[in-house]
This record gives C-alpha cells, structure tokens and sequence, in this order.
C-alpha cells in the first residue's frame, strides 16, 4: 500500500494530527520570513494590547508574542525532538542489544540502567546540569541520557519476546550478524511499541523541559520558549487577558496531535498482526 | 424413533475479519439421537469447533448466529435467554476442550474446579459431589483416584489432565457432551489411554456425544456416525462403517488415501563417510540430563527418521546439531570433520551445508519481510547473489517448491495459508544449497492433505538436489512415508534403530512395538482389538 492510500483511509483524528504537526513543522522551519519582529528584539513597551501592529500584543519586557510564539516553535520543537529521538537511538538500540546478546551483556546493561533509574529524574537532571552548566547541548543530552533508561527497559521487554521466535534463531544459525538481527529481524517486529512510546516520550520530554525552564535551568532566555513564556507573562492572566496561555495551548495541541498520529499507526500495525 | 436430542436446522454462522463479515458455516443440518456418538472430521477451517460450540447456542467472539434453529430436547437455543443457557451449560451439555492445560485455572485444585458446577447448579451437597467426582476418576481410570483431585493442574500430566477434564465435563452425568479434539495435544501412547476412558465413560453414562477431531482414524473408533465437513459445508454423512469402506464424495476419498504415499526405499551406501555422524553424545539443561549417548549416522541423499514422544530429545538432538546446545559429551562429524560444539564458532560454509525447516512455520518466516526478501537472504549472505540475480534464482526457488513466483514474490507472510507458509521455509533452506536440511515436525501443524503434499514435495526435491533429510516426527505414519533409516528415541536414550524395512518388520523391539501399535488404525474395531490384545499380555 503507498503511503497516499494509506493517508487517505486514515482516521479523522489521524489526518487532523498530521497537518497539526506540519503547520508546526513548516513555522519551525520558516520562521525568520513567518514572524514580523525578530526573536529577542524590544519592540514596544511591555504588556501591549493586540493590535494590527503587535498580532497577540507584546510581553513583559515589550517583545512581540506572534514573534516569540513562532521561534518557539523551532527552540521547544526541535530540543524536544532532538532529545527524544536521541534517548530512543540510545536507549532502543541497547535495549534491542541485551535482549539479542543476553548474558552478560545483558545483565551488564540493565545494571547501569537500574542504577540510573534509582535517582529521580528531576533531581538528577538538575545535579548534573548544574554540575556541567546549562546550555542547550547539556540539556538534551541529559535528558536524552535519562529517558533512554525508560525506552531501554520498554524495547528489551518486547525485543525479547521477539528474539525466541523461530526466525530470529533460523537468522542466527544462518550466520547473521548482530546489527542484521537488530535492524531486520528484531526492530521491525518491536517497532508497534515503541513508536507508542515515542509519541508519549515527546510528551514527556515537552515537559520536562518546561519544569526544568521553570526551575531557571531549562532553555535559558532571551531564547523564546513555550514553557518560560507562560510564566513570564502569567500576570496577566489576572486581568483577564488570555495571551499567555497560547503558548500552552501550543503545547497541548501538539501534544495531543503526536498522539492522535501515534494511536493510528499503532492501530495500523497491530492490526497486521492479528491477521 | 424418539424425538432427537439434538437438532440443528440450516445452521448459518458468519465470523468477523479483516473489516467484514464471512461465511463460517453455510447451512448445516445435524440430528443428534440420544446416546449417539457423531464425529465430525474435517480441515483446519472447516468449521468444525464452531459447530460444535453452536450445539450449546454459543458463538465464540467476533462470531454471529445469523440464521437456522438449535433445538436441544425440545429447547429453542437461539431464543433462550442467557440465564436458562448457562443452566444448560455444565449441567446438561458439557465441552471438552483440545488443550485440558490451557483450560483448567491453574491456582485451584483439581476438585475444587471439578465440583464447581455441580453444587453451584446442580444443587447437590459438596461432599456428595466430591464421592461422584473419585468415582468418575475409577471410571476413568486415572491413578489414585482418591487424591488425584487434590492436587493443582501443574502436578499431573497431559493425558492426566485431558481425562480429569473429561470427568469433569461427565461431574452432572449430562445429556450430551462435545470433544473438541481431546487427544490432539497428546502423545500416541497416551492417546490410546484417553480414548478407552472416555469411551467407557461414554458408554457407562449413556451420553450422546460430538466428537471433532481431524484425525479419521480417531474418530473411527469412537463415533456410530460421521459427517465429514468442508468450507463450513458437509461433504458426506454416513455410519462409520460404512463411511469407512464405501467413501462416496472424492474429498472423502482423498482424505482415507493420505495414508497411502509411500517413497520409494534407497540402498544404503554404508561403505562411504557418513554425511552427518553423532558419536555418543549427552547433553543436559542445566543439571538435568537430557541426552545419553544418542548415536546417529545419516548418508547423502538418504532420510534419517527419528521418531519419538515429547519428551523423547528428539528436538534436542536436532538442537544439539545444529549447535543451539553445546553437548557435554561425544561430538557431531559432518563429512568425518568434527562440527564445533557452538554455532558461533562454525564457519559460514559450515553453516550453510546444515539447514533447517521449523515445526510451525508462523513463527519462522518474520512477518515483517516479504517472501522474495526471506528467500533472497541466504542467497546474498551465503552465494553473494544480488539484484536480478538473486530474482531469478528466487524464482526458480519458488517454482520448484510449487508457488508461482509473480504471484508470491511480494507478497508477506500472513498472506499465505499454513501449507504454503511451510514451503516457503522449504525455499529458504534450498536457497542455501545445503546438503543436509533438519526437518522438525515440519508436517505436524498442518493438515493431512497438505501434510502429504509437503512430504511429496520433500521427496521430489531429494530426487533432484540429492540432498540428505534429518526427520524428526511423533508421527509414525510419517516414518514409515519417507525414512530410510530410522532412529527411535525414548528419554533421551536411542532405544531401536536400523532400516525403515527391518523396524517396520516385526518381531518389534518392546518400546518401537507399543508405539507402532499406538498409531490409531482406519479399522472401527482396532482399538477393541489394541485392548484385548494388551489385556491378554498382562497376566
């Protein structure tokens, strides 16, 4: 089936959810020509009203919201894919890993992950940041550090009730290697699961990074971030004043577009299975 | 006559898959007199279990009763309402399912899950029910029927199990019963146990009975009538005996002529190496010993049968060959070179000569590949072939195993039925041009028409490739088909071997005699006869 069939039988909540996340994809990657003022310029003064001048009015220290909401987009997207994308490379190839090799390798692995696991994730985060300083490198690094454990455990857990299927031991009497048995034999066979928690991952990762920014240890300012947004101009929320809610409602609704997609192909490919 | 006891009117039933509802039975029609025993015989598919399952008005998930009447001593099933069918239930139809070990609970003892329906429905005390229930297991004759109750699932075997189900299915002495392939799961020699007890109990209860099974010369033993179905259709219905000796349809007669294929034996050429040669080998799992200097030679071109009941290590031979367990003891030779002990630690070439084919091929073709990309593998990774190259020889592959290469190439896994799944795992261990390939039970998840098809197509490959088969089976029909040596294994030991003309010979070695006589025969009487005739032997 190509991918045209495919899209055009998918369900409404699929299709709304694969446009959301392009229209953010598309202001991500365009949004120098999108946003009218630049991202950490001073436009005006503080607190503007929406007007045909500043879209969605201007924030506490008198930059354009349209602007900051838009480069937003690139700095909280991008990490937070970055980030996830980074823990599943991490944490899926060694879980598929030590479920194929087992032993040794295995127990050696999963040790290191339940140690790091042991420390929770908000206070570890915050040690070694501070230790090694914030900048937008050590964030997703970390982040992606301490997620992996998470994907480790979920594609071990199902690698392995792949690896003692008869294929994998006909691929394994053939002679293949280990890299063949993960990428052909294993990973098409786990993928289900772990695109799930991909969707979740990201969820999670958004999050975390608005806690962390919150914290004053997150992505550090003048670069426009969702989560610092929302705090920084929560005053206004007390003059009735929805504005700094939008870059929460940006969240949520990416949010919940990622998962709209993942339930489907998840739905897709769990149905193959049945039959 | 009497008014029947069962009777079912134009029976539709519709399942639901892939987005849509099909046809599952296509208007069926069965009479059930009281104390009659009927056998329903068909393939997998035919529509058999869902019959059965319809005698108790019952439609499994993602199944609907779209039309027709079942009318159970004057009920209507169809109308009744739920509360009236599971009063029915256990009380006055009971069920016998294929596998006893995946249907009892297995946190409760066996007496507790037996008395259950009884004293909830039958409104007998519970210590009444537990007198009927050991007396059920004398009949039954499970061994120490006093204590057997007490113990949990776990604790007591297979064939144990299947009869201590049955007694429960007889716990409200119902008025009929359905066997869903009750001895399919067991051994040959168990078999022969389960099918006298429930005979017996059958008979001493007076109960009428459905018994489905796919094995004809089963249910030949124990029905008074069979109806052979197919696509949800009947075929033919008539006595046993008749239906035995005078098959009307062709379907019905193709089905008695499974038995028949027979190879054409092959002179041993014994002053050659042997191709493969396990020297006294033992293995164990852990500290448990599992093999005890088993000892096997296989000639080129030749078909080694080892023959045996679960438990036998007859698998783990197979296993312990192709270097998935390391042996304790004794070594593998392939063309007089010792193989090493660990698959690992063999050379491609090694690897390439010794192929498998698994005993369910759904789990051995990944399901995630297409067929051209399972064939085309060992094509590339052993003989570097690629691009249009590797094609063609797919090609060529998949005609010789009978598929047409621009129907299949693309196609996956789960679009192909079970027959045609198992020759795929053909093609892929041809595509490695071995000269030995283990075949592990590779007919017994299949039925018998395309179990012989399968065993054919083996044979012509031999013929023209040449090429030497290891044959692992319970099946002794299977063995006398295409071995031409065989090896019989008992716990982990080699307790007979030779020539497939001098083991099908008698006088019979003890253990290779009782499982030749366990193989259910297509005469009505042999069970009768299998009886007596062990009777005789205990003095």
């Amino acid at each position: 089936m190509s991918l045209l069939t495919q899209l055009a039988r998918a369900p409404l909540s699929a299709r709304f959810g694969l446009l959301i996340i392009l229209l953010y994809v598309l202001v991500a990657l365009f949004a120098p020509l999108l946003a009218p003022y630049g991202e950490t310029q001073v436009v005006g003064d503080g607190f503007a009203p929406w007007s045909g001048q500043f879209l969605l009015g201007t924030d506490n220290l008198g930059r354009d919201m349209f602007s900051r909401l838009v480069y937003g987009a690139r700095n909280t997207l991008g990490i937070a894919f970055l980030t996830t994308a980074l823990a599943f490379l991490v944490g899926g190839l060694g879980g598929l890993v030590a479920a194929i090799k087992g032993g040794v390798i295995d127990q050696g692995l999963s040790r290191v992950v339940d140690i790091l696991m042991a420390i929770p994730q908000l206070i570890f985060a915050l040690l070694i940041l501070s230790v090694v300083g914030t900048n937008a490198t050590s964030l997703v690094l970390v982040i992606a550090l301490l997620d992996s454990t998470r994907v480790f455990r979920l594609a071990r857990a199902v690698a392995m009730t792949v690896v003692v299927q008869d294929f994998v031991e006909a691929a394994r009497l053939r002679g293949e290697g280990l890299w063949w048995l993960v990428t052909r034999e294993v990973l098409p066979n786990a993928a289900a699961p772990l695109i799930a928690e991909f969707g979740l991952r990201f969820c999670f990762v958004f999050l975390f990074i608005s806690a962390l920014s919150f914290l004053g240890l997150g992505i550090q300012p003048p670069t426009a971030d969702w989560g610092s947004m929302v705090r920084d101009n929560a005053v206004l929320i007390t003059f009735g004043d929805i504005s700094p809610l939008l870059p929460a409602l940006a969240v949520a609704l990416i949010t919940v577009s990622v998962n709209f997609v993942v339930d489907w192909m998840l739905h897709k490919s769990s149905g193959l299975k049945e039959c | 006559m009497d008014k029947p006891l069962l009777e079912i009117r134009g029976l539709h039933i519709e399942g639901h898959y892939e987005d849509a509802w099909h046809p599952l039975i296509k208007g069926i029609d069965l009479t059930l007199q009281r104390g009659e025993v009927l056998g329903l015989i068909g393939e997998s598919g035919a529509g058999k279990s869902t019959l059965g399952l319809a005698a108790m008005g019952y439609a499994r998930d993602g199944c609907r009763i779209t039309g027709g009447s079942i009318c159970f001593d004057g009920m209507q099933l169809l109308q009744a309402k739920p509360e009236a069918l599971r009063k029915l239930r256990g009380l006055r139809i009971a069920y016998v399912a294929q596998s006893a070990a995946a249907s009892f609970n297995p946190a409760h003892r066996l007496i507790d899950q037996h008395v259950e329906t009884a004293v909830i429905n039958g409104g007998i005390s519970r210590a009444q029910a537990e007198r009927e229930a050991v007396e059920l297991y004398r009949v039954l004759r499970l061994p120490n029927p006093e204590t057997i109750g007490q113990r949990y699932p776990h604790q007591v075997s297979g064939g144990q199990l299947q009869r201590v189900m049955t007694a429960m299915a007889m716990a409200c002495h119902p008025e009929l019963i359905i066997f869903d392939e009750p001895t399919t799961a067991l051994d040959v020699t168990t078999q022969i146990e389960v099918l006298a007890a429930i005979r017996d109990a059958v008979k001493t209860f007076g109960s009428a009975a459905l018994y489905i099974s796919h094995d004809l010369a089963v249910v030949a033993q124990m029905a008074d009538r069979i109806m052979v179905l197919r696509h949800g259709k009947l075929v033919e219905e008539a006595a046993t005996r008749t239906m035995l000796s005078a098959p009307q349809q062709d379907y019905t007669k193709s089905l008695w002529a499974v038995r028949s294929f027979r190879t054409e034996p092959k002179a041993c050429p014994q002053q050659q190496t042997p191709l493969l040669e396990v020297r006294q080998v033992c293995a164990s799992y852990g500290h448990q010993p599992v093999l005890h200097d088993v000892s096997m030679s296989l000639y080129r071109g030749q078909t080694l049968a080892v023959i045996g009941e679960s438990g036998s290590g007859k698998s783990t031979t197979a296993r312990l060959i192709t270097g998935l367990l390391p042996a304790t003891a004794g070594q593998v030779l392939y063309d007089g070179e010792a193989l090493p002990a660990d698959f690992r630690k063999r050379s491609k070439e090694q690897l390439r000569r010794v192929q498998m084919i698994y005993q369910i091929p759904d789990t051995a073709l990944n399901p995630r590949q297409r067929i051209v990309d399972i064939i085309g593998r060992p094509l590339t990774f052993y003989l570097g072939l690629k691009g249009k190259a590797m094609r063609a020889r797919v090609a060529q592959l998949l005609e010789m195993i009978e598929l047409d290469p621009a129907t299949f190439m693309e196609r996956q896994p789960r679009e192909l039925s079970g027959g045609q799944k198992q020759r795929i795992c053909i093609a892929r261990a041809l595509a490695a041009d071995p000269q030995l390939i283990i075949c592990d039970e590779v007919t017994s998840a299949l039925d018998q028409l395309v179990a012989e098809g399968v065993l054919k197509l083996l044979n012509r490959i031999q013929q023209q490739l040449g090429v030497a088969y290891l044959f692992i089976t319970h099946d002794v029909a299977t063995v006398r088909a295409i071995a031409d040596e065989v090896v019989v294994m008992q716990r982990g030991r080699v307790v007979d071997q030779g020539s497939r003309s001098a083991i099908f010979t008698p006088p019979y070695q003890d253990y290779t005699g009782l499982l030749f006589s366990s193989e259910p025969e297509m005469d009505p009487d042999w069970l009768d006869h299998l009886l007596a005739e062990r009777a005789a032997l205990i003095p």
